[in-house]
């Protein structure tokens, strides 16, 4: 959840001088959408000008001469300003649509880009808002709110120019008048803002309640407070309606008030004329015209206070999103090795030496960005090419760092990580990835069908070989089970699978990746006996001849591995075979006794 | 347009507030009816002013005003008369505009606000079994989301409905009185003008939809992206993610733009039909004051009332296309309202429960259909006052125990039933159980406020050495005071995350704050190590030293000195005894004390 608390700054020019770049590539469009907004609001300011030809020439001598062409040219005038309009609102939504698709891009490939320290400190939640609703807002402002502002500024000096050319006296009247109410609703506007802030603060709380008090019900019963949260509730909801009120009232307040000073200017205008009318100075037409645009360019003032006090709290979206855009990207590849090696999106494999699994940690010092403790201190670790290593200690004690370290999703703060003997740094990041085999304990599948996430192994993979990794891997029960086999929809996020399922398309998944690093964090859920049987069996399938990290859960596993390292507050206390550590009678030997006494609980 | 029961509901929800709606439909058709006056005057002025005929006239009292000052010579010129006429009506009219928008502000919101906290308390009241059954996204949905179509369509369309109705109304009468032919030409225009917007928005709801369907597709990739992004980093997968993300980023892109194509001929189309409106009018205007029908001052009229309506009948169209949209809304809030809550008999009991437990062949499944029962036929009794361990593995029973012990589920008929002193819970209040029965959950949930409101919850209002006296019990206080701002510390989304260990002390501290009779440990402290453990074990046999204590564990030690250990197995009772029955008995229970001493052979 994320709580607005910004303060309202003035209009800063540097903020959307941020976007300058996004403008260049649609200087053409912009430009059209202008030249239209400018036909079409001169084309609906003169429309007073038709009610004062009317007047004077047909109303006013008693006569329809001329009226046929001139009902002609109006209907032609009327259809023109249509036409203007429909493009006006078409190359708008263009705008709008094809910058906000350009800076949701920029984010996107941006968050692919940035380290996994920046992924693991922003919720998805957070960067998701960033991604799709700033940009949208953003976007959306700059279109509609731009041209809201054009049209009505041009819409009043339209006006006022055709006021002036009709007669200044009178005009002088309505100048008076813009400049004030435009003052009455930008005061207003900036209050309402601060206030609707506040009722979007408020209507997140409320939304908080609601999560807490549904997620927690059963907390809630069993301590009886459900009471106490429905008072809780009803103060929130309470200041809601209080606040909401507020701003309604302020809104209902400031029209009337916009208004009203229209209607003086129209008295004036009406005394004004009339008198002027009355010693001949100016003619029924003007006077008519004159009571229109004191109706007309109300409206606009209203529209472009509102719109400049709207760019006010946008300024806020866009900071956020060029925040996002700006993040420097702690893990990069040296210039020299993207020469060789390419980037993430434009590779260069035919200079890739083959990867044959070695891992070794020199004196490797590592510290998380956001810990000031450091979790490795001179750490060194061999691990040939071949040897499985299993990673045991507590839930969140720190079992990921040595992975992430070799799969070179952090680096280390001091020493090096070596792959096949060379610095990680040396080849590039996506040289390594390829290489790796990773499933996770809670397995993230995308949406799609088995096959296409299996394929997500190996992307040029064939149908054959897919459906052979998943048989491997006892995958192909599960199509087996579905209607469409392995073209079945697995979901949003694999949930029409259950959790053992996606598993196992995981494992097909990096099985069909054929990786020589094999990285793997065993499940702790409870999942069926059979399907734990199949899994278990997958594993060692998978297992042969790589090099595997393995955050086990399963003694079994733990049992037969090479190498076993035990983790404890984020630090490696013990390492060797499970017979060296068993005889040692420290961490791993009361960690396994209690891993014992829980399997055959269960 | 909603069904009957729907309207109810929302009428449910206007008691004591029904005035607002009033005194704003009211202050609304004032409003209207002095807006529809400053163009009558303003033509009259033209006509009989400026023009010098006597071809219009005002309405009768006004009429009159008008002759009573302009014979006086109050304000100098009959023409200052009718400009102060003009300004007042005008001032009036923005009055009671205001008037009208406050009072709709007021009754919408205070009938939301009584619709929100309606629902908050429902939900509250509704039976755990009811959570369990409905996700929880989609109960919050139906809470935020819906309740703000709901305040949208009661602030905005409702009330505006009515007001573009009296409007309409009024705007009809006055132009009929004033001159049939010209308010025919008006009028004429209204029902293309309404039925094209509602045929509008018709169908780009379709469109609507896509372009929905498409954002949430893009949403999708880019929620799976960030969620996967380890997977993503793992295999290498940037460019291929960033591929699929182009595909759906552009689709949407593309949906929209057509759609603007679409908005693009409505707004070209409306604002020209109202344009023609507006034209229609000028040139019979001009042809009927041409003929001398009609003075210039009732063209200025016409013509100020052609811009008055257009824009209100526009909006009316796409309101009644949206009421459907808020019919679903109502209905989703409505199915929750419906869904019947926890009640209590008047005559339910609050016998003293500081006596025996007795569970007399309970069976128990959570879902009668399938009919999987968790537990079966289980009989036992705790004697008041003593400590009592079950022992059990995951999917045994021991939660739907406490579960059951607690009401949160309810035995089913001739399934049993548990007793307190010899009386059915089933008779017994729901809260003044719950209220005696200390239970710490498995997970406990924490709210997010300070750690000192989250342990003081129940207990409302101790002091804070009360509080830190029980997480001191809890083995937690000093880590509480570790944090920097102690117990000031807010817990959840907005403030640190705690362990799930500290979670679990935090909780039993909270549960025994409550100082009830019985205390139920379902589990809690399967976080935390043994060492702390046992200190949290025999501080709790102290504080709890009255209290019959439930012990639930697969942790033999934290079970072996409770009066009585229960082992349950695929829910039945396996063994029940002392600690050294059971040993003796060489069953389960010894097999798991066994492993837990280190005698086991260590393969």
């Amino acid at each position: 959840m994320n709580y607005e608390e910004e303060k309202i700054k003035g209009l800063s020019l540097t903020i959307w001088l941020r976007l300058l770049k996004y403008f260049k590539g649609l200087k053409k469009q912009i430009l059209k959408a202008f030249i239209v907004i400018l036909a079409a609001t001169g084309g609906s300011a003169a429309y007073p000008l038709f009610i004062r030809y009317a007047v004077s020439n047909f109303v006013v001598p008693g006569t329809t001469k001329g009226i046929v062409p001139f009902t002609a040219v109006c209907f032609g005038f009327i259809l023109i300003v249509g036409v203007c309009i429909y493009f006006w609102t078409k190359l708008l939504m263009g705008l709008e649509m094809n910058l906000s698709m350009i800076i949701r891009r920029d984010c996107f490939v941006h968050l692919q880009k940035l380290q996994l320290a920046y992924h693991n400190v922003n919720s998805v939640g957070y960067l998701i808002g960033r991604v799709m609703s700033d940009t949208e807002r953003i976007s959306s402002m700059i279109s509609w709110g731009f041209s809201g502002l054009v049209e009505s500024i041009l819409f009043l000096f339209f006006s006022i120019t055709f006021m002036l050319i009709l007669s200044p006296k009178l005009a002088i009247i309505l100048i008076i008048v813009i400049p004030a109410a435009g003052i009455i609703a930008w005061i207003f506007q900036r209050k309402i803002i601060v206030i609707s802030r506040r009722v979007r603060e408020l209507n997140s709380k409320i939304t908080g309640s609601y999560n807490e008090g549904i997620t927690g019900s059963k907390t809630s019963k069993t301590l009886v407070i459900e009471d106490l949260n429905s008072a809780e509730f009803s103060t929130l909801s309470n200041n809601m309606r209080r606040e909401s009120i507020r701003s309604s009232r302020l809104n209902a307040l400031m029209m009337p008030m916009v208004m009203s000073l229209g209607s003086i200017a129209l008295s004036i205008v009406l005394y004004r004329g009339g008198t002027l009318v009355g010693k001949q100075l100016l003619d029924f037409g003007i006077i008519s015209a004159f009571v229109t645009y004191a109706v007309s360019t109300i409206e606009p003032i209203v529209w472009v206070s509102g719109v400049i006090s709207e760019m006010v709290s946008a300024q806020v979206g866009i900071e956020r999103v060029t925040g996002l855009l700006n993040e420097p990207i702690t893990i990069v590849d040296l210039p020299e090795v993207i020469k060789k090696y390419g980037d993430t999106f434009d590779p260069k494999r035919e200079n890739w030496e083959p990867v044959l699994g070695g891992v070794s940690f020199e004196n490797v010092w590592f510290k998380y960005p956001d810990g000031d403790e450091y979790v490795l201190e001179d750490f060194s670790l061999d691990i040939p090419s071949g040897t499985t290593v299993a990673i045991v200690g507590e839930t969140g004690a720190g079992k990921s760092t040595i992975v992430n370290l070799a799969c070179r999703f952090y680096e280390p703060t001091e020493g090096r990580v070596l792959i096949d003997g060379r610095d990680s740094r040396e080849r590039s990041q996506l040289w390594l990835h390829s290489s790796l085999g990773y499933v996770l304990q809670d397995p993230h599948l995308f949406s799609g069908t088995i096959i296409d996430n299996i394929r997500y192994g190996r992307l040029d993979a064939t149908d054959e070989e897919v459906m052979a990794a998943a048989s491997l891997v006892s995958a192909d029960t599960i199509a087996t089970r579905l209607p469409d086999g392995f073209s079945s929809d697995v979901g949003e996020g694999g949930d029409n699978l259950s959790t053992g399922e996606k598993q196992l398309v995981s494992f097909a998944r990096a099985v069909l990746a054929d990786p020589p690093i094999f990285v793997l964090d065993e499940a702790t859920s409870s999942i069926d006996t059979e399907t734990e049987r199949l899994i278990q069996n997958a594993i060692s399938h998978m297992l042969k001849g790589r090099t595997s990290f393995i955050i086990a859960h399963r003694l079994s596993t733990i049992v037969r591995s090479d190498l076993i390292l035990v983790v404890e507050d984020g630090k490696i206390v013990e390492r060797g075979t499970h017979k060296e550590l068993l005889a040692a009678g420290g961490h791993y030997s009361s960690l396994y006794k209690a891993m014992r006494l829980e399997e055959i609980m269960q | 347009m909603f069904k009957k029961k729907i309207w109810k509901m929302l009428l449910s929800f206007t008691h004591g507030i029904k005035r607002y709606f009033l005194i704003s439909i009211l202050a609304a058709a004032a409003s209207s009816l002095m807006s529809f006056l400053t163009p009558i005057i303003v033509g009259f002025t033209v006509d009989n002013v400026i023009g010098g005929g006597a071809q219009s006239s005002l309405p009768g009292p006004i009429m009159s005003l008008y002759n009573f000052l302009s014979s006086r010579g109050i304000f100098g010129s009959k023409l200052a008369i009718c400009a102060i006429f003009a300004a007042l009506c005008a001032i009036i009219a923005g009055s009671f505009n205001y008037l009208s928008r406050t009072n709709m502000a007021k009754g919408s919101e205070s009938m939301i606000n009584n619709l929100r906290i309606k629902l908050f308390k429902h939900t509250q009241s509704l039976p755990f079994e009811w959570h369990s059954k409905n996700q929880t996204g989609d109960i919050i949905q139906r809470c935020t989301s819906d309740v703000e179509t709901t305040r949208r369509f009661v602030f905005q369309q409702l009330i505006e409905v009515l007001r573009t109705v009296i409007m309409l109304v009024m705007v009809m009468i006055i132009m009929f009185t004033l001159n049939p032919i010209m308010a025919l030409v008006v009028t004429v225009f209204l029902p293309i003008i309404m039925l094209y917007t509602v045929f509008f928005f018709k169908r780009v709801a379709d469109k609507f939809l896509e372009c929905d369907e498409a954002e949430g597709e893009l949403m999708v990739r880019v929620q799976e992206n960030l969620t996967g992004v380890r997977v993503v980093r793992a295999f290498g997968r940037e460019k291929y993610e960033t591929e699929r993300f182009d595909e759906k980023n552009v689709a949407f892109t593309k949906k929209w733009l057509s759609l603007g194509g679409t908005y693009g001929q409505f707004w070209g189309i409306s604002d020209s039909v109202s344009a023609m409106q507006l034209l229609c009018v000028i040139v019979t205007g001009s042809l009927l004051a041409a003929r001398g029908t009609l003075s210039f001052g009732e063209l200025l009229v016409f013509i100020s009332y052609t811009q008055m309506v257009a824009w209100p009948v526009r909006q009316l169209g796409r309101v009644l296309s949206e009421m459907s949209k808020t019919g679903v809304s109502l209905g989703r809030i409505n199915e929750i309202l419906e869904a019947p809550g926890e009640t209590d008999p008047p005559d339910a009991l609050e016998p003293p429960m500081d006596r025996d437990i007795e569970f007399k062949d309970v069976s128990f499944s959570y879902d009668v259909e399938t009919d999987q029962q968790v537990l079966k036929n289980v009989s036992f009794t705790i004697k008041n006052g003593t400590t009592f361990g079950i022992l059990g593995s995951t999917g045994s029973g021991k939660s739907s125990i406490t579960y059951l012990l607690n009401r949160l589920y309810e035995i089913g008929a001739n399934s049993g039933a548990i007793t307190i002193g010899g009386i059915n819970i089933q008779q017994i209040n729901r809260k003044y159980l719950r209220k005696n029965i200390g239970l710490v959950l498995q997970e406990p949930f924490l709210f997010s406020k300070t750690i000192l409101e989250n342990i003081d919850i129940a207990s409302h209002g101790q002091d804070l050495g009360k509080v830190r006296e029980k997480a001191a019990i809890a083995a937690v206080d000093d880590n509480i005071m570790s944090f920097s701002k102690g117990y000031e510390t807010i817990v959840g989304e907005r403030g640190v995350t705690l362990s799930g260990g500290q979670k679990q002390r935090v909780a039993i501290a909270r549960t025994l704050m409550m100082n009830a009779p019985v205390m139920v440990f379902d589990d809690s402290m399967s976080s935390l190590d043994m060492e702390t453990d046992a200190k949290i074990r025999e501080a709790l046999r102290i504080d709890t030293a009255q209290a019959t204590v439930i012990l639930i564990s697969h942790r033999i030690s934290t079970l072996m000195k409770a009066d009585k250990i229960m082992v349950l197995d695929e829910g039945r009772v396996a063994e029940i005894g002392t600690h050294q029955e059971l040993i003796d008995k060489n069953g389960i229970y010894r097999r798991v004390y066994d492993l837990q001493s280190g005698i086991d052979d260590e393969r």
